[in-house]
C-alpha cells in the first residue's frame, strides 16, 4: 500500500488499485496500531459508503482532484454532523453542526475522511501530552512523544494510517511533530486558508495546513484548501497559485539564522545541516549566515499574545449552551467556574490564567501592547531578510523527539520546543519541515524553510529539492 | 432640608445612548433581526457563539453609523478596529462582545438643543461606536429557571457618548428628545425606548457651584421612556446633593431607576467593576472607510429637522414655532411639504396639517403615514377656500370630515353636495342684503347714528339667510354700500 496519494492516485485512474479496499486496508491498520491513540474516532462505514461511490466516479472519469485521498482530521476542525472536541473534556459529546470551509473543500474534490485524531487539549502543547484522550505515541520509539500539538494527525501519517491529515499550527504544532515524526508538515502564510470552522485557540496565529509523506501531496492538499472565503474576515483575496510542483531549480539564496544553530541545539543535527549546506552550494546555491537577534524574543512575545487571545477565544466554554456541564447545583457563577474548572486541563487553564492576567487593564500595556510592538518587530526583521534572501533556513526543532514526562513538570522547557517554529506565525510568513536527516539515536529531525508572504509556490518547489537532497 | 440648599450644588451630566440600527440582519452574520420572532428562531451557530465560527463585517450597520456621525457634526474614522469586550453572562454566548474600543468610527461631534426658554445649548459628542447586542435573559417566564432567548443576541447598536456637558434633567430631556428624533429621521432606529430599541444611561455627579472638580459620578440605568430619563436625573441630582449635605459620600455604583417610586437604587458598586479587558478582535480586519466612502453615504442623507425649520421660514415664511411643530417627524414634514407643492397658501397648508389634520389624526389616533387623505385632496381645499368657494369654517368642518369618510369624491362635488357652495354672485346675494336691512330698520337707524359695530349683526344675518353660503367680502362690500 502507497503511504503517499500521489502514486496512488496513478495506480487508481489505471484501475490497478480501488478506495474501498483502500480505505479497508487503513481502517485494518489503525486497528492494528490502536496503541498509539493517534484517533480518537474513526468514521469506518461512512469512509467505505464513500469509497465506493468515488470508485464509481473514477470510472465515469468524473473523479475530483484529491479522489480517493485518506484524510485524518485533526480533533479541532469541524465536519457537519460529526463530534469534534480538541481533545477536551469540556467539549465532549459536542457534534458540529456545519462544516469547516477546508473540510467542504476537501470533501467537494473527492476526499475521504476516516477519522478525527488527537492532539493536545486545544491545540495548546508541543508533546500530545495534554489531550483528555491520552498521549499519542511516535510510532518510531514509543517511548517518546510525537510532538504537538497535532501529534494524531501526524502519527497517523507517520504510521500510514492514511494518505495525509489536515492539522492546524499556531505556533508549530504541525511543523514541529512533523520534525519529530519525519514527515511533511505545511503551515501557510496567515490568511492563504479559511479558519472558519476551526476551534480557534490565538486567531491571529491559527494556521490550518497539511501533514503529508512528500511535499507533492502537501502542494495538492493546499491548492485545494486555499483561497477567500465570505467565512472568514482575515483571508486574503489574493489569487491562489498554481502549485503544482515543478523542477525549476535555479539557484536561491538561503539564509540561515545564526541564532538557531546556538547553544541547546543538538549537536549532530547542527552537523547534518551544515553538510547539507555544502551540498546546496555544491549545486549552485548561496547560503549564509544572517543573525536574527530577536530569537531570545519570540518565545515569550508568542505566549503574551497566543494566551491572550485564548482567553478570549475560550470564554464560550460555559458549561450553558454546549459542551460538559457541572452536575453541582448552584447559581449562574457557580456554574462557570465549576463547569470551566471541571472541563478544562491544565495546561488549558494555566493558559487561560496567563491571557486573562495579561489583559487586565493594570498589566495591558507592560505586557500586551509591548508583545505587540514585539511582534511588530519581529515581523519587519523576518521581512526584512526575505527581501534580500528567497528563504530562512533553520532546524524546525532543537531537538528530536523527547521522552515522555521529560519536560511536563517545566512549562517553560516545553514552550522552548516551538523556539525555531512560532517566528512564522508572529510574522504571518508560510513555512513548511521537511525531514532533514536522521540522528544516530535513530529518531529524525526536520529542516524549516520559510518563504515570503504567500509565496507558498517557491516554498514548496524548494522544499521538495531539499526533502530529495536530505534523504 | 432647607430648600436654598439646592441651588448650592452643580450637577454635570455624561449621557450614553444605545441605539438597536434598523438593518435586516445583524452585525456579524446574516441572521434577521426582525422583531418579535418566537423566541431562539432567529439565531444561527455564529449568533449562538458555536466553536470555530467567525463574524462579518454587515456594511449596512457601519452605513447607518457613518450616518448619525454625519448627522451630530462627527469626525468619521479613517481605520477602524473592533475590540472584544470579555465578560461571563448567560446571554453572552461568545464570552465577549465585539465593539468598538480604541477607535470609535465617529467622534468629536456635537449637538446643539434647543431648550424651554427658547435658549440654545451645545451638548459635545465623544463618540459614537459600533457594537453587537447580547441576547435577553428572562427571570420572570418559568418557575424554576431563568430563560434566555439568543434572537437579539449580535444585533447591531450605536453607542452615542456625551461629553459631562448638561447640567440639568431639562437639557438632558431636549438632547434625548433630539437624538430620538435624529435616528428616527435618519432611518436608523425606530427610537422606541419601551421596547428598549433606543436606551439611555446616565451619569451623573453634583459639585458645589463654582468647583473645579467633578464629584463621584454614579450610573443610573434602565430609564425605559424619555420622562423617566428627567424623572431620574431630577431624583438622582436631589439624591446626591442631600447625601452631600448630610455629610455622606457619594459612592461610584450603577443604579437603576425604578419608575413606580420615581426612585433610583443601587444596583452593583463600580469599585468592584468588572475588568473588561479589551483588545483588538483578531477575527475582524481593520474596516478602512475612505472619504469616497464618507461622501457615498452624505448623498443618502436626509434634510434633518435643523435644516427643514430654516427652509420652512425661509421659503414658506412661516414662525420658528410652527415650523419646529411641522418636523416634529419627518413623515408629517414630508406630508407638509407636498401640500406645498400644490397650493402657494403656504400659511394656509400649515394651518391645516396644525389644526384640522392634526386633531384628526389625534381623534382617531393614527398618524400621517396611514392618512386617508392625500396631500393634493388638502391643497384642493385650500384652493376652494382661497377662491371664495367655500368658507374656511365649511371646509374644515364639513367638507374635511365628508371627504374623509368618502376620499374618493373629491372636495368640490362634496361641497355641492352639502351645499356649501359660497354665493358670490352680487346679484344673488343683493336681494338678501335688501331682505335683512328691511328687517331690521330700527338698527339700522342706529348704525347711521354712528353705532358701526352693528356690521356684525347684519353679516351674520345674511349668512344666516343665505344658509352660509354667502361670500363673506362680498356681504361686507354690498352692506357697506347700501349703508352709506
Amino acid at each position: 500500500m502507497h503511504k503517499d496519494y500521489t502514486n496512488f492516485r496513478k495506480l487508481l485512474d489505471t484501475g490497478d488499485a480501488n478506495c474501498v479496499a483502500t480505505v479497508r486496508g487503513f481502517l485494518e491498520k489503525i486497528e492494528n496500531e490502536m496503541h498509539l491513540n493517534s484517533f480518537i474516532e474513526t468514521w469506518g462505514e461512512e469512509a467505505l459508503q464513500r469509497a465506493s461511490e468515488i470508485d464509481q466516479k473514477i470510472q465515469n472519469r468524473t473523479a475530483g482532484k484529491l479522489a480517493g485521498m485518506v484524510i485524518a482530521l485533526k480533533d479541532n476542525i469541524c465536519y457537519q454532523g460529526h463530534k469534534v472536541s480538541a481533545s477536551s473534556h469540556i467539549l465532549e459529546g459536542f457534534e458540529s453542526q456545519y462544516s469547516s470551509t477546508v473540510v467542504q473543500r476537501i470533501l467537494d474534490e473527492d476526499a475521504i475522511l476516516i477519522g478525527r485524531t488527537n492532539c493536545d487539549e486545544f491545540a495548546m502543547g508541543a508533546s500530545n501530552e495534554t489531550s483528555y484522550y491520552g498521549p499519542v505515541l511516535n510510532a518510531l520509539d514509543n517511548s517518546r512523544v510525537p510532538g504537538g500539538s497535532s501529534g494524531g494527525a501526524t502519527v497517523a501519517v507517520q504510521a500510514g494510517l492514511c494518505h495525509a491529515a489536515i492539522g492546524s499550527d499556531t505556533g508549530g504544532s504541525i511543523r514541529q511533530p512533523a520534525s519529530f515524526c519525519g514527515v511533511v508538515g505545511l503551515k501557510p502564510s496567515y490568511g492563504r486558508i479559511s479558519r472558519w470552522g476551526l476551534l480557534a485557540y490565538a486567531s491571529s496565529f491559527d494556521q490550518i495546513g497539511p501533514l503529508t509523506n512528500n511535499v507533492e501531496d502537501a502542494a495538492l492538499l493546499l491548492q485545494v484548501i486555499s483561497g477567500t472565503d465570505d467565512y472568514d474576515a482575515t483571508v486574503s483575496t489574493l489569487p491562489v497559485d498554481n502549485y503544482t510542483l515543478s523542477d525549476e531549480n535555479s539557484p536561491k539564496k538561503i539564509a540561515y539564522l545564526k541564532e538557531c544553530f546556538g547553544e541547546g541545539v543538538d549537536e549532530e543535527i547542527k552537523h547534518q545541516l551544515y553538510a547539507l549546506f555544502e551540498l546546496m552550494k555544491a549545486a549552485g546555491h548561496t547560503v549564509e549566515e544572517v543573525s536574527f537577534p530577536y530569537l531570545d524574543y519570540l518565545v515569550p512575545a508568542y505566549y503574551v499574545l497566543t494566551t491572550a487571545e485564548a482567553s478570549s477565544n475560550l470564554s464560550r466554554y460555559q458549561g450553558l449552551q454546549l459542551g460538559y456541564r457541572t452536575a453541582e447545583k448552584g447559581d449562574l457563577d457557580m456554574l462557570f467556574k465549576k463547569s470551566r474548572s471541571e472541563g478544562f486541563g491544565k495546561e488549558v487553564k494555566r493558559r487561560i490564567m496567563l491571557g486573562t492576567f495579561v489583559l487586565t487593564s493594570d498589566f495591558y500595556d507592560a505586557y500586551y501592547s509591548k508583545a505587540q510592538k514585539v511582534r511588530r518587530l519581529i515581523r519587519q526583521k523576518t521581512d526584512d531578510i526575505l527581501n534580500t534572501y528567497d528563504f530562512i533556513l533553520t532546524p524546525t526543532t532543537p531537538t528530536v523527539a523527547f521522552k515522555f514526562g521529560e519536560k511536563t513538570q517545566d512549562p517553560v522547557a516545553m514552550y522552548l520546543a516551538d523556539i525555531f517554529t512560532v517566528q512564522a506565525n508572529l510574522s504571518g510568513h508560510p513555512a513548511i519541515s521537511v525531514p532533514g536527516g536522521k540522528h544516530s539515536n535513530g529518531m529524525p529531525f526536520g529542516v524549516q524553510l520559510m518563504g515570503k508572504h504567500f509565496g507558498e509556490k517557491k516554498l514548496l518547489n524548494f522544499a521538495k529539492y531539499l526533502h530529495n537532497l536530505a534523504v | 432640608m432647607d430648600e436654598k440648599i439646592y441651588d448650592k450644588y452643580q450637577a454635570v451630566i455624561g449621557l450614553e445612548v444605545h441605539a438597536q440600527l434598523l438593518t435586516n440582519s445583524k452585525a456579524f452574520c446574516s441572521d434577521s433581526t426582525e422583531y418579535g420572532a418566537t423566541a431562539n428562531t432567529q439565531v444561527s451557530v455564529i449568533s449562538l457563539g458555536h466553536p470555530g465560527t467567525l463574524p462579518k463585517h454587515n456594511k449596512d450597520a457601519i452605513n447607518l453609523a457613518i450616518r448619525m456621525g454625519l448627522a451630530i457634526n462627527c469626525q468619521i474614522r479613517e481605520v477602524n478596529q473592533y475590540a472584544r469586550k470579555n465578560y461571563f453572562y448567560a446571554d453572552l454566548p461568545k464570552g465577549y462582545q465585539i465593539t468598538q474600543d480604541r477607535t470609535p468610527i465617529c467622534h468629536d461631534g456635537f449637538l446643539e438643543v434647543k431648550l424651554k426658554d427658547g435658549s440654545t445649548k451645545r451638548i459635545g459628542i465623544e463618540r459614537v461606536h459600533m457594537e453587537e447586542d447580547s441576547g435577553k435573559s428572562m427571570h420572570d417566564q418559568d418557575v424554576f429557571d431563568s430563560l434566555i432567548d439568543y434572537n437579539r443576541a449580535g444585533t447591531p447598536l450605536i453607542e452615542i457618548v456625551t461629553h459631562p456637558d448638561i447640567r440639568s434633567a431639562e437639557e438632558a430631556y431636549a438632547y434625548i428628545t433630539e437624538i430620538r428624533q435624529i435616528v428616527r429621521y435618519l432611518d436608523i432606529c425606530d427610537g422606541n425606548m419601551e421596547e428598549g430599541s433606543l436606551r439611555c444611561d446616565a451619569n451623573i455627579s453634583v459639585m458645589l457651584k463654582g468647583a473645579d472638580k467633578y464629584g463621584v459620578k454614579v450610573e443610573v440605568k434602565n430609564m425605559n421612556s424619555i420622562s423617566n430619563v428627567r424623572r431620574a436625573i431630577d431624583f438622582e441630582i436631589k439624591r446626591q446633593i442631600e447625601a452631600i449635605a448630610n455629610g455622606n459620600r457619594i459612592f461610584s455604583e450603577t443604579r437603576t431607576f425604578d419608575a413606580m417610586k420615581g426612585t433610583t437604587i443601587v444596583m452593583r458598586s463600580k469599585e468592584l467593576a468588572n475588568d473588561y479587558r479589551y483588545f483588538p478582535e483578531p477575527d475582524l480586519p481593520p474596516l478602512i472607510v475612505d472619504q469616497a466612502w464618507v461622501n457615498q453615504v452624505q448623498t443618502t442623507m436626509p434634510a434633518l429637522p435643523k435644516e427643514l425649520i430654516k427652509k420652512y421660514i425661509s421659503e414658506y415664511s412661516l414662525g420658528e414655532y410652527d415650523a419646529s411643530l411641522l418636523t416634529e417627524t419627518k413623515e408629517y414634514a414630508k406630508y407638509f411639504e407636498e401640500v406645498c407643492g400644490h397650493t402657494k397658501n403656504f400659511k394656509a397648508a400649515a394651518n391645516w396639517m396644525m389644526g384640522t389634520v392634526k386633531s384628526h389624526l389625534n381623534e382617531t389616533g393614527t398618524d400621517i403615514g396611514t392618512f386617508t387623505l392625500k396631500p393634493t385632496q388638502i391643497a384642493e381645499l385650500i384652493a376652494l377656500v382661497d377662491d371664495g368657494k367655500i368658507s374656511n369654517s365649511a371646509a374644515s368642518q364639513n367638507v374635511f370630515p365628508a371627504l374623509v369618510n368618502t376620499p374618493d369624491k373629491g372636495a368640490l362635488t362634496l361641497a355641492q353636495e352639502l351645499n356649501l357652495i359660497q354665493e358670490s354672485n352680487a346679484d344673488a346675494l343683493l336681494p338678501i342684503v335688501e331682505e335683512v336691512l328691511a328687517a331690521w330698520s330700527e338698527k339700522v337707524e342706529e348704525y347711521k347714528a354712528g353705532k358701526k359695530n352693528l356690521m356684525g349683526l347684519f353679516v351674520g344675518e345674511v349668512m344666516k339667510r343665505s344658509g352660509g353660503k354667502a361670500d363673506p367680502k362680498l356681504t361686507n362690500k354690498l352692506l357697506g354700500e347700501r349703508l352709506s
